[in-house]
């Protein structure tokens, strides 16, 4: 049995230690907004918080995960920063498949808690590991900025 | 799928639509007061004796729209919404005659049922070749406008007025006169007791309050940002075994022998079955397992023997050859304008140059997988379904039953970029198959497929590799006199049931699309193409099909030309299109609005800077592009600007098209860059991003899109703005550094 927290809420699960974090939250817990990609960490899709970290689900055991508390995109808009970013992804009318957006919201959200007015630079550091097959990199890019805007103005 | 297009008559053009009220407790399940059944019935084209019953089927209800009590308006979208923004696109005609409040409009996948949803231009359902909107325009303008004008019967008894005193804004019928107004969800139950007009009259452009007026958000934004958007890979369902097949690790390999023992070990595994391949030489074999992990890892862990007896052994680099040597020979003729032979002979300049594109995987985010559910005589597939009626038909087929016993619900789909409409089903037909294997192993659950990462870029069905060999002859003032062009590619259509509709002269109008017309005036063109049948590597459309191999050779030769006659690349092309003003004006448009006529700020030092311009026509819409470049010392490439110019006829939603082209220019670029699919001795030599590498969000360019304003019928967005970018992004190189790249794609070549 792992125990695991994902959204606040806790979990016990009967999965061998070596289950990918990815799958235990969507085959057994059943949040299906993270996404499987690529199955080794190149592509970002399956990217999850851990203890607010961005981190590639498909390659953390739940074994190493341990105390710390998984958050996913279900949950996200309960964080300020979370939510600016998804408000400013409609906004922008960023997303076209979807598929990948999960991960581009977690990792932008991390992004942002991080460095509150990344620039291009940061943005090409923070993201350059989401992979975007519909290219929607414009917007993602506009979308960040746009997000650190709008957090800055309530911060001010 | 745009030649489907192209052989198709368009039976929307001579279509009278009558429609009736549907039962309710069909549609409605209780909740929607008006649910419109469209009777749409195309006028023969031949007899011309009003309404006939065509072989498929006259007189084909059509249902694209619900009006709930609650004045909630649900569009029932006949397309696949893969991230072209078909859903919002369709609402937008929907909504736009039915004068509907945006916030309240949302939309619902069509099932599979060709009757009321097939694309009028396929005369099948399926999404592709760019034609969502096309072939829907009128019709889901014809579905609005008449649930209008019963909804203001409805109003006009209600109120006691004459219908023609009331008019209609943003969901809510009003008398202007004594100020009173009714809401559509307070109208739809009368409405639906209505008897349906015979005709409506549709709004003309001038009238237009959200078609090219207002800036829609997705109808898709808020599902697809916080995690609720359902693919096909997140159904989940009571009892549900997920399903991982063990696919021969060449082309061709049969499965010999199956040793399980150490995959039924595994936590989670429930059974392997053997099933025999529907697309494939002989059986494979599926793990099942309780979730997807533990299916994975039961599949690695089968201990398989392949035979490869018949196995591929081919390498790309020996396809190369083979393909270099039948371009030394005649090919079939595919376009004769005048004897391009004779004006070679005589031109004072003669250019020559070969073009290669590699096999490249559509690399889609989500990775193939279809959901099979299979009872005593019906199946239910849940899936982000590209491709209705061919599936269906195969599914049935495999299966025993009639089309109608196979019900598809619609899911999004995760990109496809033409990979989830495959012309032999392959993959929605193994997850019947696998479903069938295990239902006869005692398994009788429902089955989720999944295909890993490495499954999906090692699967097959990929953009042909293309060799293109062309001799271009110039007279002494560097005019264009000849224009001598083979290709060598696999057919698309050969083999599959698309073969039907290809013409009589076995040429496959995909292989040749955007060159066997080729617009500029030269006064000759000589196009032949080799087609080689014996390679046994699928192939299948990909994002804009034929034009990304066509579009790259063509819009790269009379740069050539252009270069070696002293001339600007963007005059030499626009004077040689008198005859195609929607050309010219893209050309135009966006050598204007990049500053063409200005020269390019230059690099750092040691930076080598370019701009180069391409323009093509592909699914009825034009695009232009100006790409600027730097060249680094170390042969590092940048592309820094790409501006865009699309004619696309009547811009139904700017934003979305936009974004098409946006997205149409990152995917474009990570062919031109990175992507490439190599096989040696039979084997794909790339499995996932690392070694298949696509584009990254710090190599996306700025990009500018301008739309031109146009009346014109609207036309495709979504493959268009791939097929300028390559020859774009090498002309500008050619600009910055003298050298010619003629090999996608560019991977090391400016650092050789």
């Amino acid at each position: 049995m792992t125990t695991l927290t994902i959204n606040g809420e806790t979990h016990e699960l009967d999965a061998p230690d070596d289950m990918p974090l990815l799958w235990a939250i969507r085959d057994l817990v059943g949040f299906t907004g993270t996404k499987y990609g690529c199955g080794r960490g190149l592509c970002g899709a399956c990217t999850v918080h851990l203890d607010g970290q961005p981190t590639r689900s498909c390659i953390t055991p739940i074994s190493a995960v341990g105390q710390r508390e998984v958050t996913t995109i279900e949950a996200l808009a309960d964080d300020p920063t979370g939510s600016s970013v998804q408000q400013a992804w409609r906004e922008l009318d960023v997303v076209q498949c979807g598929y990948c957006q999960s991960g581009q919201i977690m990792a932008a959200t991390a992004l942002l808690r991080d460095n509150p007015s990344p620039d291009d630079a940061a943005i090409d550091g923070a993201m350059g590991g989401n992979l975007c097959r519909c290219a929607t990199y414009v917007r993602i890019r506009a979308a960040i900025h746009a997000a650190a805007a709008s957090l800055g103005q309530e911060v001010s | 799928m745009h030649a489907l297009a192209k052989r198709q008559d368009r039976p929307e053009a001579a279509a009278e639509l009558r429609m009736i009220n549907v039962s309710r407790r069909g549609f409605m399940k209780g909740t929607a007061g008006l649910a419109l059944g469209l009777y749409l019935a195309p006028l023969s084209g031949r007899g011309g004796q009003g309404l006939a019953a065509g072989q498929d089927g006259a007189f084909a209800p059509n249902a694209f729209l619900r009006v709930m009590t609650d004045g909630e308006v649900v569009v029932i979208a006949k397309h696949l919404e893969m991230g072209q923004g078909t859903y919002t696109g369709l609402a937008t005609l929907v909504a736009e005659e039915l004068d509907a409040d945006w916030q309240r409009v949302s939309v619902e996948g069509a099932p599979a049922d060709t009757q009321r949803y097939k694309n009028l231009l396929f005369g099948l359902q399926g999404t592709g070749g760019s034609t969502s909107i096309a072939n829907a325009f009128e019709q889901m303008r014809q579905a609005g406008a008449t649930a209008r004008a019963m909804l203001v019967s409805a109003a006009a008894a209600r109120l006691d007025v004459p219908a023609e005193r009331l008019t209609v804004r943003d969901s809510r019928v009003l008398h202007e006169a004594s100020g009173r107004e009714l809401g559509f969800g307070e109208l739809a139950e009368a409405a639906a007791m209505l008897p349906v007009p015979a005709s409506v009259t549709l709004k003309t452009p001038d009238r237009f309050t959200l078609i090219g007026k207002q800036r829609l958000h997705r109808q898709d934004g808020p599902a697809k940002t916080d995690g609720s958007a359902r693919f096909t890979q997140d159904v989940r369902l009571e009892g549900m075994l997920i399903a991982v097949p063990a696919h021969p690790p060449r082309f061709g390999s049969r499965l010999a022998s199956v040793d399980d023992g150490e995959a039924l070990q595994v936590p989670g595994v429930v059974a392997s079955v053997r099933f025999p391949s529907p697309t494939r030489d002989g059986d494979l074999v599926a793990v099942l397992a309780r979730n997807t992990w533990a299916a994975i890892r039961g599949r690695d862990a089968l201990t398989l023997e392949w035979d490869d007896s018949d196995a591929l052994t081919l390498s790309t680099d020996a396809l190369e050859a083979d393909y270099r040597e039948r371009a030394g020979r005649p090919g079939q003729p595919v376009t004769r304008r005048g004897d391009a032979e004779t004006a070679l002979d005589e031109a004072a300049r003669v250019i020559e140059a070969e073009y290669v594109v590699p096999y490249l995987a559509h690399a889609a985010m989500e990775p193939l997988n279809c959901v099979v559910e299979l009872g005593d005589d019906h199946c239910t597939i849940h899936n982000g379904e590209q491709w209705q009626t061919m599936d269906q038909q195969q599914v049935a087929n495999l299966l025993g039953l009639s089309p109608r016993q196979v019900t598809i619900h619609q899911l999004y789909a995760g990109g496809s970029f033409g990979r989830r409409a495959n012309p032999v089903s392959d993959y929605v037909l193994e997850a019947a198959a696998i479903a069938q294997a295990a239902r006869a192993h005692g398994q009788d659950a429902p089955i989720k497929m999944v295909w890993t990462r490495e499954d999906d870029t090692r699967g097959g069905h990929y953009r042909p590799f293309n060799l293109h060999r062309a001799r271009l002859g110039l007279d002494a003032d560097g005019r264009l006199t000849a224009w001598h062009q083979r290709l060598v590619g696999q057919s698309i259509m050969m083999g599959t049931p698309m073969e039907s509709m290809m013409g009589q002269d076995g040429i496959d109008p995909t292989s040749v699309e955007g060159i066997a017309e080729l617009p500029y005036a030269v006064p000759t063109l000589n196009v032949e193409l080799h087609t080689p049948r014996d390679i046994g590597v699928p192939v299948q459309w990909w994002r804009s099909v034929g034009h990304t191999h066509t579009a790259f050779s063509t819009e790269s030769l009379i740069d050539e030309a252009a270069v070696a006659a002293g001339q600007d690349p963007y005059r030499y092309r626009r004077e040689r299109l008198p005859q195609h003003p929607r050309w010219r004006g893209v050309l135009d448009l966006a050598a204007d609005k990049a500053g063409w006529s200005s020269s390019l700020a230059a690099g750092a030092e040691g930076v080598r800077r370019g701009r180069g311009i391409a323009v093509h026509q592909s699914f009825g819409s034009f695009v232009a592009q100006v790409a600027e470049v730097s060249v680094h010392g170390d042969g590092r490439l940048e592309v820094d600007r790409v501006v865009c110019a699309v004619d696309c006829g009547l811009a139904i939603n700017p934003d979305m098209i936009r974004a098409q082209m946006e997205g149409g220019i990152g995917f474009a670029l990570a062919a031109t860059l990175h992507s490439e699919l190599t096989l040696e001795n039979g084997r794909v030599q790339q499995d996932n991003f690392d070694g298949f590498r696509v584009l990254r969000l710090d190599e996306m360019p700025r990009i500018e899109v301008h739309i031109l304003s146009s009346a014109e019928a609207p036309t495709g967005v979504g493959e268009p703005g791939v097929p300028p970018l390559a020859p774009a992004v090498t002309n500008a190189i050619h600009a910055a550094t003298g050298r010619r790249i003629r090999r996608l794609p560019i991977g090391d070549q400016l650092k050789a």
